[in-house]
This record gives structure tokens, C-alpha cells and sequence, in this order.
């Protein structure tokens, strides 16, 4: 019985025609549809791990925080604000419980998103090289995830889950600074500070074969 | 000539690319690209490495995370928990 209801719940999958009402789909599952919440899940599922995947940094954890953020938003629905976006709230649960996880992980060392870090800009020497036009062609496609997740991961928590949050899954500014209940201005100088950083890494992959003389700034 | 320093114009490169600017300092920024050619390379090499992100999809997740994820909304969805 068990397995068949999984099979249910695994067939309700993200091929076939989603939802367009976001709304509608939560207030049926607050109402206990099962598959209305599969669907959410099917919709959220792969950037939820992703983004806990690049804050612990850790499969296995990864993975934790993927069903407990799901079962926890799954418990609160009713909590969740209509006027917020679903996504952005999902986050907000999966990046807590992601710090719990780096916290128990790295006990004596707090974890926090909220700290003031020294964005220091005006202090890094920056490789300054042309890059081909279309970089990606000269890698496959397996090897440009590898280079640009193993870029994202080499960043602090602190700027790689502001980098995925703003650039990767597009959330605003604003929603950003919601999810990760920090201010503002703390979104905007850790995502220029992960953007620049993330350029420098990317450049030796990427800088025309030519283009070998370096500068400065 | 701008009288922008390199160093205040990537304080402003994040703002820039995000077309979150003022437009005078837009019109400054722009001035400032068009004559120094290493604030040139940071707009197209930071533009470049946006756009190579945005076009990458979340992995699917493997068939056993998956499964076991079910599993576990499964048994959570069955014991009617929403509130």
C-alpha cells in the first residue's frame, strides 16, 4: 500500500501541466491534498537541494534539509503569509535549517548569515583578461557545471548563498534579503563581493587564448 | 573625462548590471567604460559570468533522493499534519 501511494505521489510529476495558480495549489493542500503539496514539491525540489547542497556543502545534509524543509513548510502552511511568495518562505526555511545543520557540523564555530563581513573591495588585486565570446563552447556541458558549482563552492556561505539566491534562482533584491533576513545593502555588497570573486575564478578558464598579458587594478 | 576612480566604479558594478542606478550616475558609469578599458573587460568578463550562471539548470534529483523524499512527505502527508 505504502509503495503505491509513493508511486502516486512520484507520478504527479512536474511533466505533466503545472499548476498556474500557485495560490490555489497551497490552499488545497492546507486542506490536506497530498497532491497538490507533491506538486509544490515537484516545482521547488531541485533548487531547494541545490541551494542546500552549496550551504552545507555536504550530500548528506544536503539531503536532510531537503525533506525537513519540505515537511516543515508542509506542518506550517497555515502560517505561510498569502502575500509572500511560497518560494521565497521555502527558502527562508531551508536556509535555517541548512545553518543548523553547518552549526552541529562545525560545533565552536557559529554559523550565521546575519554577521557584518568586510566586503573589502578596494584591497583585492583583480586578473584583468578578455574572455571569448561564447566561453561555454570550449567545455562541455559536464564540465562547465563542474567549473562554475566548484567555483560557487569555493566562496563563503555568506556570499555563495546570496550569489545562488540573487543570480542563480533570480529572487529579487528585496525577496533575497527577506529569505535570508538580512538587510538590503548586506544583499547588495555580498553579491557584488561574490559576483567579482566569482569573475576572477572564472577567468582562467574562460580568458581568450591570446589574451595572456595580465593587469591589475 | 570621467572623474570616476576605477575603484568607485566597481563599488557601483553590481548596481550597474542590475540597471538599479541613478541616471546621472548611469550616464558617468557609461563615460567611465567607454575610457578606461580594464572597467571595460570587469563589465563584459562580470556580464559573461551572470548569463553562464543563469543558464544553468538545477541538476534533476537522483531516483533513490527522490524516492526517499517521498517517502518521507508520505508518511507525514498520511499521519495529516497541515495546519
Amino acid at each position: 500500500m505504502k509503495v503505491k501511494a509513493i508511486q502516486i505521489l512520484m507520478a504527479t510529476s512536474s511533466t505533466q501541466p503545472a499548476f498556474s495558480d500557485e495560490a490555489a495549489l497551497i490552499a488545497r493542500a492546507r486542506t490536506g491534498d497530498a497532491a497538490a503539496f507533491t506538486q509544490l514539491v515537484n516545482r521547488y525540489e531541485r533548487k531547494i537541494y541545490r541551494l542546500a547542497r552549496h550551504i552545507t556543502q555536504n550530500d548528506e545534509d544536503a539531503e536532510d534539509v531537503l525533506q525537513d524543509a519540505f515537511l516543515k513548510a508542509y506542518q506550517h502552511l497555515g502560517e505561510f503569509q498569502e502575500q509572500s511568495k511560497f518560494y521565497t518562505w521555502l527558502v527562508r526555511i531551508a536556509v535555517n535549517e541548512s545553518l543548523m545543520r553547518l552549526r552541529k557540523r562545525k560545533p565552536g564555530r557559529f554559523v550565521s548569515l546575519d554577521e557584518t563581513v568586510d566586503t573589502g573591495e578596494e584591497t583585492v588585486a583583480r586578473e584583468i583578461a578578455v574572455w571569448d565570446d561564447n566561453p561555454e563552447q570550449r567545455y562541455s556541458r559536464e564540465e562547465m557545471r563542474q567549473i562554475l558549482m566548484q567555483a560557487v563552492d569555493s566562496l563563503s556561505p555568506i556570499f555563495r548563498t546570496v550569489f545562488i539566491l540573487r543570480d542563480v534562482d533570480e529572487l529579487s533584491t528585496e525577496e533575497t534579503a527577506k529569505a535570508l533576513n538580512i538587510s538590503i545593502p548586506a544583499v547588495k555588497s555580498r553579491l557584488l563581493r561574490a559576483r567579482l570573486e566569482l569573475r576572477d575564478r572564472l577567468t582562467r578558464f574562460f580568458k581568450r587564448k591570446a589574451d595572456d598579458v595580465f593587469a591589475y587594478m | 573625462m570621467s572623474l570616476l576612480t576605477c575603484d568607485r566604479f566597481l563599488q557601483e558594478l553590481s548596481d550597474y548590471l542590475d540597471e538599479d542606478v541613478r541616471e546621472d550616475l548611469r550616464r558617468e558609469l557609461e563615460k567611465h567604460i567607454a575610457e578606461c578599458p580594464n572597467c571595460w573587460v570587469m563589465v563584459d568578463t562580470t556580464k559573461k559570468t551572470l548569463k553562464i550562471y543563469k543558464e544553468l539548470e538545477p541538476e534533476p534529483l537522483p531516483e533513490d533522493l527522490k524516492q526517499r523524499l517521498m517517502t518521507a512527505l508520505q508518511s507525514k502527508m498520511g499521519s495529516g499534519t497541515a495546519s
